[in-house]
């Protein structure tokens, strides 16, 4: 008997993605706001919002990486290597990062580098996560089981846009967890900032929306074709209003977690419109998930622990971000 | 010139995976230290255990942010530069490294937090119990990685499929020839280096008069942590060099510089190695005594360099100079071990001026150690990225061409220098400002909590 695994592979790399997403994307918003932090007190707590759960969030990324490798292995060998500069600036930024945390208490005199840091690496590991996407998006050159570009094909208009696009998406999910996390002035300047990245967000949202069905017959005919649109129209109305909500409660300061919720719930319908235009490949145009499928018995074998491992990763997950839960203010610091 | 994409992922990969382990060298055995300080303060109810704890986590947390984002690299160092390689080994090691990533990287960073900032926010035991974690998930990370690259050393349990291997039997590729004697030597080489890191800073407070108290405590342990591990390195170690003439005979016939098939054969102390004249010059050699200690028979046959033909063979001196490195450093280490137990019997152990400053002399000893013996393992498996099955120069992304990968390396120096750089400098501060002179503990009143943040890197020096 032979059980098709690759459904639930893809549900499971699809979570590990998105909740990297989410994740890392509102402490790299995080980054993003940074240099908007009214002085030296504000950012420190902005940051002081995420220390103990950026990590956590980060191992995502390595999970979504490793996951593509076991599961869809051939997809890894594609897709990483057509990405290699986009991959290369997104690591390095996020090195820059991720140490900013330790290193700018480290001597006060050197503070300013590694706020420096912490905005820059944050901003280039977003916008080269984009690229990444909009690469995605667009497909990829392959020959036989090899990719067969050139490192640079990252150089080409619309990657270079989705990355602009991310930025937006990222400081808006960064704003929202400040609305969450914050009170006060700082909590107010979060509103402020999120209604712009909204704007931003709305923006690309549409261009996007536009762009990839001219360009991609096949996405169009995804989209557009009968019966389809009936049911795939309802994907940009819930978007609209779930905007609608998040950008109402911006305006009127309506309670604490809507934006972020809101902000999380965009991301969600973005990717949801992804998977409806790419499905089923994995490596635009080239590979679907099943081509690209591990063998059943690499495929089982990690499932079994996956199943088992992941409730009790969310467990002490969710343990992490309870212990730390409630408003972040100045006279309550982490120790 | 005509640039190589294979040489240059090669240095590639080097320079990025030298640096990255430098980290688990010292973090796997610093969060076990630090589980044993805690356990020590929680049943002792010692606050001078309390304080060497906050002292070392602090250190910790520099140099454990260090190692996530410098291995946050290396997975994705597979895909960018060897994706042939990924290709044709992902069914096989795929599922190692996400097990790595599933068991052991959440299992560290979700308690990490707890361990770092959380000191105030949860009862004792709790926070313990995520030291603990933290340090589990350190030994799992290492259990997992280290499965993956025996598999490479010493490939069983999978089969050949349209070029690509494929999974047969999961125990046997788990528990591969060389995965035991490799995570045995390997962990306890990471115990060693935290062990010498740890003596050498305890040595400079003591020398320096700081932190008496503390310091001696921690040299009592320490000195006999290594009498014990020494030992048991050493034997590991001679283990896995019997697994390697077993499973690698090219590999170790490197190590020990041998190129001709002998019984009786020397063991080379000093040589200088000629791959292309196939010889050795200067050389100085025991008649007989690798045959007695690889074997256990003088008459015992060795295999030379020349049972593999030239292009199967690695490249000779740095495979047979590191491993003089590594067992040289080792010999050191052992040294260091039985002269310290001889002091603490006589009680000069903190007063002994000259062991205090082998000790600082020492600190680094681990590092170098590890980095050789990487580099005995490593250079030892080429021209193979999977020994015997597939070679390195067919392992590579065929997309690269040599101008990317050297861009690509020019930026992973620069960010290293700096990155590494500062995190030496700050780890160092930290190291020579020693444990604080009070810890706050959990209170019963939420809100009184200091203004600042403490940080793993917050203390400033006066």
């Amino acid at each position: 008997m032979h059980l098709d695994l690759v459904p639930v592979w893809t549900v499971i790399l699809g979570v590990a993605v998105f909740m990297y997403v989410l994740l890392d994307g509102f402490d790299l918003g995080i980054g993003i706001l940074s240099p908007l932090a009214r002085d030296d007190d504000a950012r420190t707590l902005m940051m002081n919002t995420i220390a103990p759960i950026w990590d956590g969030n980060e191992t995502w990324l390595i999970m979504g990486g490793m996951g593509l490798l076991a599961a869809f292995p051939v997809a890894f060998a594609i897709i990483i290597p057509a990405v290699y500069f986009p991959i290369l600036l997104m690591l390095l930024g996020l090195i820059f990062r991720g140490v900013a945390f330790e290193f700018r208490l480290g001597k006060t005199s050197h503070r300013q580098f590694w706020d420096a840091g912490f905005f820059w690496g944050s901003a280039i590991a977003t916008y080269f996560q984009g690229v990444v996407l909009g690469m995605f998006v667009e497909g990829f050159s392959v020959t036989g089981r090899e990719f067969s570009g050139t490192s640079f094909d990252w150089v080409s208009a619309f990657p270079l846009a989705t990355g602009a696009g991310l930025l937006f998406g990222y400081a808006l999910l960064g704003a929202g967890w400040l609305v969450l996390k914050t009170e006060g002035e700082i909590q107010q300047r979060a509103r402020q900032h999120a209604t712009i990245a909204l704007y931003g967000v709305l923006a690309f949202i549409a261009m996007v929306s536009v762009w990839t069905p001219l360009t991609h017959a096949r996405v169009a005919e995804r989209w557009f074709s009968v019966p389809n649109v009936y049911g795939f129209a309802l994907v940009p109305v819930v978007t609209a209003g779930i905007a609608w909500i998040t950008w109402r409660s911006l305006r009127t300061g309506g309670r604490d977690h809507v934006p972020f919720i809101g902000a999380m719930g965009l991301f969600a319908m973005c990717y949801l419109g992804l998977g409806i235009s790419v499905f089923p490949y994995i490596v635009p145009y080239a590979f679907t998930l099943w081509d690209a499928a591990a063998v059943p018995s690499t495929q089982m074998f990690l499932l079994i622990g996956t199943l088992f491992l992941l409730p009790i990763i969310f467990m002490y997950l969710g343990w992490s971000y309870y212990v730390f839960r409630g408003k972040v203010t100045a006279d309550v610091g982490y120790h | 010139m005509e640039l190589d994409p294979v040489f240059l992922s090669r240095l590639q990969f080097a320079f990025v995976i030298a640096f990255h382990i430098l980290l688990p060298a010292f973090t796997v055995g610093l969060a076990s230290f630090i589980v044993l300080l805690e356990g020590l303060q929680l049943f002792k109810r010692s606050p001078l255990y309390l304080r060497l704890s906050v002292f070392w986590t602090r250190i910790f947390a520099v140099s454990f942010g260090m190692g996530v984002v410098s291995g946050i690299v290396m997975p994705f160092q597979f895909g960018t530069n060897w994706s042939r390689y990924t290709d044709a080994t992902g069914n096989v090691l795929g599922p190692l490294f996400a097990y790595e990533g599933l068991i052991a990287f959440f299992l560290e960073a979700g308690f990490l937090g707890i361990m770092l900032f959380g000191r105030k926010r949860v009862p004792p035991w709790a926070h313990f119990f995520a030291a603990v974690m933290v340090a589990l998930g350190t030994l799992f990370s290492s259990f997992w990685i280290l499965a993956a690259n025996s598999w490479m050393q010493t490939p069983v349990g999978h089969e050949l499929v349209d070029g690509r291997y494929v999974p047969v039997d999961w125990l046997a590729i788990i528990f591969n020839p060389s995965f035991p004697y490799r995570l045995v030597h390997t962990v306890t080489g990471f115990y060693l280096t935290t062990a010498f890191a740890v003596l050498g800073v305890t040595a400079w407070h003591l020398k320096h008069g700081r932190h008496v108290d503390e310091a001696r405590a921690v040299m009592r342990m320490t000195v006999t942590f290594i009498a014990i591990f020494v030992p048991i390195q050493i034997i590991a170690g001679d283990l896995h060099g019997i697994n390697t003439m077993h499973h690698q005979p090219v590999k170790l016939a490197a190590m020990e510089g041998l190129w001709e098939t002998q019984a009786r054969a020397p063991a080379v102390l000093f040589a200088i190695p000629d791959q292309r004249a196939e010889r050795n010059y200067a050389e100085i050699s025991i008649p007989v005594l690798a045959s007695i200690y690889l074997a256990h028979s003088p008459d015992a046959v060795i295999k030379g360099l020349k049972e593999a033909p030239p292009e199967d063979r690695p490249p000779v001196a740095p495979v047979f100079y590191a491993f003089r490195v590594m067992v040289g450093v080792g010999i050191l280490m052992l040294a260091m071990a039985v002269w310290g137990l001889w002091l603490r019997r006589r009680g000069r152990l903190d007063t002994t001026r000259a062991y205090l400053n082998a000790c600082i002399a020492m600190l680094p000893a681990g590092f170098v150690a590890v980095l050789a013996g990487w580099t005995v393992t490593e250079v030892g498996r080429q021209p193979w990225v999977v020994y015997g099955l597939m070679r390195t120069r067919d392992a590579v992304s065929p997309s690269l061409t040599g101008a990317d990968v050297l861009l690509s390396i020019a930026l992973y120096v620069a960010v290293y220098l700096i990155i590494f750089g500062a995190g030496i400098f700050y780890m160092a501060r930290l190291a020579r400002s020693g444990p604080p002179a009070h810890v706050e503990m959990r209170e019963p009143h939420l809100t009184e909590r200091p203004a600042r943040p403490l940080s793993g890197a917050h203390a400033e020096l006066p």
